[in-house]
């Protein structure tokens, strides 16, 4: 399309400054012609290319304007109005104010300063969690970079760009019965390169390598120009991160390794997993990964090409279903007035739970309130009573075979148990509480609001109450009259 | 204009009505009957007679090929197919078979190419199952520069095949109650599904509304009572094996 005029009208909207002009699409500022007032500041993007002509560009605008409508949220631009594809291509969304990770990084590259090891984790956690609020819409953004990842606010964190994006409930455009790599080349995991479209785990991956670039300042796999120097990425491993600075913590590279294994499998399997470890260092799994130091020698990679060259295209399930299939499971320990038999049989229901997820991940909690420790008392001060609790937490798992499922134990401290737990399947994108249905000695009541009942109320997602099993010779007795 | 299409009726007259209230609710504003109003269920007649009524109303109907073998069954054959046949020709009256018998199988809406099986070769009843079957349909119909949208049914699935940025035709398995958007700059073909004989697995009657003004397709499934008709197919003496297709969908 033409570039369009200054202070032109254009389906109600007036066209202000063109702010940004690229190969693909020119974006302008627009206000409502009317003079209405808009809720937010309004960017209107406009490809270069006719529909219909058929060039990847223009059909990844075609997929942008699919998507925008349908997807929402905070990690999404705000949808304003789209023009008709075949008539007059455009897109009017929300403006946003702020930096792209890709000129944060470069002004700490440009510094020849390492970004903190803290601001990595906040901010990595962050786009995990933007990245998971895709996948839950059933949607894989697979072009993730640092220039397509918008930081607005301390806490908001937008994903732009959605032209090579795939949403399960529409047909892929970019599809095609041979397939050839869709992407970014420094960015673009293994399987995108054979052609695989779909996989959550290929946006793991992504991120993995923006962790490694915001670690390092360099790129895991450098910007190959070549198909075979894309396929590289398919059997070699990066340099270790720790190789390239030595201040970096064993747990930061463990996780950046993990997300940039070359097997979908042997990677986080949610951007949500990946998002609790960046924000748990302490629990974070230690393994070879952690402490590499040099790259793989020749025979392991020979072996990996070896397997590579048999790697080809099948269809993924539906992102939002697979996500599903790895959920982060919470379950809530009283460390007061708890017998015996109450948390015996919540180690049983979280076993049941476990047993039919494989995959998932564990997060056990307790909660501390402020008066629970003493000043005095050194026995009993904050940090030998958090230490306790959470010996008293490892302990309780001990019966659970955790050989397939990531566990991890947390003290929070707070004055209101329910909110704390709330606040922390919420953080946490936990998609399932399991909690006794008594606290403190008081069942489960109709009108009295116990912390089970709060938490079931206002929770995020699926909570499971546990009721205590009866001892048999109380079977045979009458109900207690309601 | 929204245009609903059924298609694949099998004289099912409780999933006939149940899509066709469906559609109304959701403002449709054309039908299409894509064939197969006959053959496998108990209710010809009454489908038959609905289907007439709805013509004069202004609907398109077309001719499947049991609206073809049903007026003129192979009356001594022994398998189920041809009792079906058998069993259904004597439940009609010569006006209704007559009326059958001379329906169109082909017709063209705005943008729109209607069809019970492929465009390509209608009278063969070619099954769409592959891409390249999809193509032959697609390639023969958009011959007519006018024509974007190609609607069949005969395979009882519910598929919608495009071009993708290759050159052979990819198919998609769309879930139900999603609006697809099919822009016209595009050629799209795809197959309805069945409303009174599903076979993928879900018992619930299949159809599609598409918004020609929005380009939007959507596929629905219809919840309807189809244990009922399942024991009416059993009461009627017709084959027990269509009965419990019907209870499984398959």
């Amino acid at each position: 399309m033409k570039p369009l005029v200054e202070g032109a009208e254009l389906d109600g909207f007036r066209i202000g400054a063109r702010i940004h002009a690229g190969a693909m699409a020119q974006i302008y500022a627009v206000t409502f012609a009317d003079g209405r007032a808009a809720p937010f500041p309004m960017v209107m993007k406009v490809p270069r290319m006719a529909v219909g002509e058929g060039s990847e560009n223009i059909v990844g605008f075609e997929i942008e304007h699919q998507l925008l409508q349908v997807l929402h949220g905070p990690h999404v631009p705000r949808f304003v109005a789209a023009g008709d594809l075949g008539r007059l291509p455009y897109l009017v969304m929300e403006r946003l104010e702020g930096q792209t990770l890709e000129a944060w990084i470069a002004s700490y590259t440009g510094a020849r300063k390492f970004i903190p090891v803290e601001d990595i984790a906040r901010l990595g956690a962050q786009i995990a969690l933007a990245v998971h609020s895709l996948h839950q819409q059933n949607t894989c953004h697979l072009d993730l970079k640092p220039a397509n990842v918008m930081l607005v606010e301390p806490e908001r964190v937008v994903l732009l760009d959605f032209g090579l994006s795939c949403h399960a409930d529409y047909p892929d455009l970019l599809a095609e019965e041979f397939r050839k790599a869709v992407g970014s080349p420094a960015w673009i995991a293994p399987e995108q390169v054979v052609g695989v479209r779909g996989d959550p785990r290929s946006d793991v991956f992504a991120i993995g390598v923006m962790l490694y670039e915001m670690a390092t300042g360099e790129l895991p796999f450098g910007e190959p120009q070549t198909t075979g120097g894309l396929r590289q990425r398919l059997w070699m491993e990066p340099r270790p991160p720790r190789a390239r600075r030595a201040d970096l913590p064993e747990w930061l590279q463990e996780i950046i390794l993990r997300c940039l294994e070359p097997q979908a499998d042997r990677r986080y399997p949610s951007a949500a997993h990946l998002a609790f470890d960046l924000r748990n260092p302490d629990q974070v799994r230690l393994t070879e990964r952690a402490r590499v130091t040099r790259g793989q020698g020749f025979w392991v990679h020979l072996k990996r090409w070896v397997r590579a060259a048999g790697l080809q295209y099948h269809p993924s399930p539906l992102a939002a279903q697979q996500i599903a299939q790895v959920p982060i499971v919470m379950v809530a320990v009283p460390h007061q007035e708890a017998s015996d038999l109450t948390l015996y049989t919540l180690r049983q229901a979280t076993a049941r739970s476990l047993g039919t997820r494989p995959g998932a991940r564990l997060a056990v909690v307790t909660v501390m309130k402020p008066g629970d420790a003493s000043s005095t008392d050194s026995s009993r001060s904050e940090t030998a009573l958090h230490r306790r609790l959470l010996a008293n937490l490892r302990q309780w798992a001990q019966g659970l075979d955790l050989a397939d499922h990531q566990a991890s134990f947390h003290v929070l401290e707070a004055g209101d148990v329910a909110q704390a737990l709330l606040r922390y399947a919420e953080g946490n994108q936990v998609d399932l509480i399991i909690m006794g249905a008594a606290t403190h000695g008081l069942q489960a009541q109709r009108f009295v609001a116990t912390v089970p009942i709060k938490v079931a109320m206002s929770a995020p997602c699926t909570v499971i109450l546990v009721k205590q099993t009866l001892p048999f010779e109380q079977l045979g007795q009458a109900e207690p009259a309601a | 204009m929204k245009l609903a299409l059924l298609s694949d009726l099998h004289a099912n007259m409780p999933a006939f009505e149940a899509c066709l209230a469906h559609a109304r609710e959701q403002g449709a504003s054309r039908l299409a009957i894509l064939g197969d109003l006959v053959g496998y269920g108990p209710h010809p007649t009454e489908v038959v007679e609905r289907c007439r009524e709805l013509e004069q109303q202004g609907a398109i109907v077309l001719r499947g090929n049991h609206d073809t073998l049903d007026v003129n069954p192979v009356l001594t054959g022994s398998s189920w197919a041809d009792m079906t046949a058998a069993w259904t020709h004597k439940q009609l009256d010569g006006a209704q078979r007559e009326w059958l018998a001379q329906l169109p199988l082909t017709a063209v809406l705005d943008s729109v190419f209607l069809v019970h099986a492929t465009a390509d070769a209608p009278e063969r009843w070619v099954y769409v199952q592959d891409e390249m079957t999809a193509a032959r349909s697609l390639d023969a119909a958009t011959r007519d520069a006018a024509v974007r949208y190609v609607f069949g049914g005969h395979v009882h699935q519910q598929s919608l095949f495009y071009r993708g940025s290759g050159r052979g035709l990819m198919r998609f398995v769309p879930r139900a109650g999603v609006a697809i958007p099919v822009g016209p700059h595009r050629r799209w073909l795809a197959t309805v599904g069945s409303a009174g004989q599903p076979r993928d697995g879900d018992p619930r009657a299949n159809y599609a509304l598409l918004d020609l003004g929005a380009a939007l397709l959507t596929f629905h499934r219809v919840a309807y009572d189809h244990g009922a008709v399942a024991r009416e197919i059993r009461a009627a003496g017709l084959p027990l094996v269509l009965a419990n297709r019907l209870e499984a969908g398959e």
